[in-house]
């Protein structure tokens, strides 16, 4: 099987649900339309189409579009070694979708991750706690909106944490290219956007 | 044959005596066992292991005692970035020292927290405890970690003892 059948068969199963993304270097992914269906949709790639090994699940924050969350799950057969993704979309006034944890035990900290760095919580999640950060901490640091620096915030006999110094950062290395001065980590002021816009910043 | 004994020159135990101040001598005992709290918490552990190992070979400045519990340590060597959710942890550990104790920030994310300006990241060990000696580089080589020993050594030994100790400070609250 490649993954390209592998995603056939998903369109098969789901109809409308499923719909492929471009095919990128032999491998394919998938995006789902509702997140809510995400369980069944795995249950399906595991028991049927032998997608055994979740290698990560990872989040997307495209600030200031909706919806504003994109939860990307890599899957992989050992079996007959296709890769496969399966990309769905939540909406930041949701933040929520249900967890993987019942098809994959592997899910169980890839979401606590997510749920601690963006913020995105998991329905029926087996222990939804923070994993990096100390729980208490009250922002999500990976968020589009939250400064590099950090922010000040104090749990009295667990932790405090404070901006730290930019000094004129963040510095920025230019790959490739000129010479050595112009590759070094320094300052660079981002040129003003023109045209299109990326959807990072400045939606406000 | 001598019949009372007396301090002063006496021809028979001379070269064998020497005379020194209380101070000095345990400052002299103090700073050649050194014994380090080794607190590894990223790549300056790995130099930080080379230092005691046989090429570097910290035994020659008497530090070759690593206590791994705080109670039996003099001398907390942070080695590495600190990060917040550590730094309750590398506090408490601190606290659980017996006085006298140093500390020596071992490169530089001990020291300022290096290149990590980050929201995780501790911007310096010296924000929490009180460091005597910092050791820059990204490691530090295991050189610069014998020499800022050498560097505590001499520190220690020009530190006043009997003046600290809590027994002369009740006396003098007393007097």
């Amino acid at each position: 099987m490649t993954s390209s059948e592998a995603a056939n068969k998903l369109k098969a199963k789901f109809g409308d649900l499923i719909s492929e993304l471009p095919e990128f270097r032999g491998e394919s992914s998938v995006a789902l339309a509702d997140a809510e269906k995400i369980v069944e949709v795995c249950r399906y790639a595991k028991s049927d189409l032998d997608f055994n090994y979740l290698v990560d699940i990872s989040s997307l924050d495209h600030y200031g579009d909706d919806p504003r969350w994109t939860v990307v799950y890599h899957l992989r057969g050992l079996g007959h070694g296709c890769e496969l993704r399966i990309k769905t979309n939540v909406s930041e006034e949701i933040s929520k979708l249900p967890s993987v944890t019942s098809v994959w035990a592997a899910a169980n900290w890839h979401e606590r991750e997510i749920y601690d760095m963006m913020g995105i919580h998991f329905r029926d999640h087996p222990d939804l706690r923070r994993i990096l950060m100390w729980e208490g901490y009250p922002y999500f640091p990976l968020r589009k909106d939250f400064p590099l620096a950090g922010k000040e915030s104090d749990m009295p006999g667990i932790a405090f944490s404070k901006p730290s110094p930019m000094e004129g950062g963040p510095f920025v290395t230019v790959a490739g290219g000129g010479s050595a001065t112009a590759r070094e980590p320094r300052i660079r002021i981002p040129e003003p956007e023109t045209g299109e816009s990326t959807g990072l910043i400045e939606k406000k | 044959m001598q019949t009372q004994s007396e301090i002063g020159y006496n021809s028979k135990i001379e070269g064998d005596v020497v005379v020194t101040t209380v101070d000095a001598a345990l400052n002299w005992f103090r700073k050649n066992s050194v014994w380090p709290m080794p607190m590894g918490l990223a790549c300056c552990a790995i130099e930080l292991m080379a230092v005691g190992a046989s090429r570097f070979d910290i035994s020659r400045f008497g530090s070759e005692v690593m206590r791994f519990s705080p109670r039996q340590a003099d001398c907390m060597i942070v080695a590495g970035t600190v990060t917040y959710k550590m730094a309750l942890s590398v506090r408490r550990i601190w606290d659980q020292m017996p006085e006298p104790k140093w500390c020596i920030a071992m490169g530089a994310c001990a020291s300022t927290g290096g290149m990590y300006r980050s929201y995780a990241v501790l911007q310096g060990v010296d924000r929490i405890i009180p460091v005597d000696i910092y050791i820059s580089g990204c490691p530090p080589r295991p050189e610069a970690v014998l020499d800022a020993l050498m560097k505590l050594q001499k520190k220690i030994s020009t530190q006043p003892v009997i003046e600290n100790l809590t027994i002369t400070n009740l006396k003098k609250e007393a007097a």
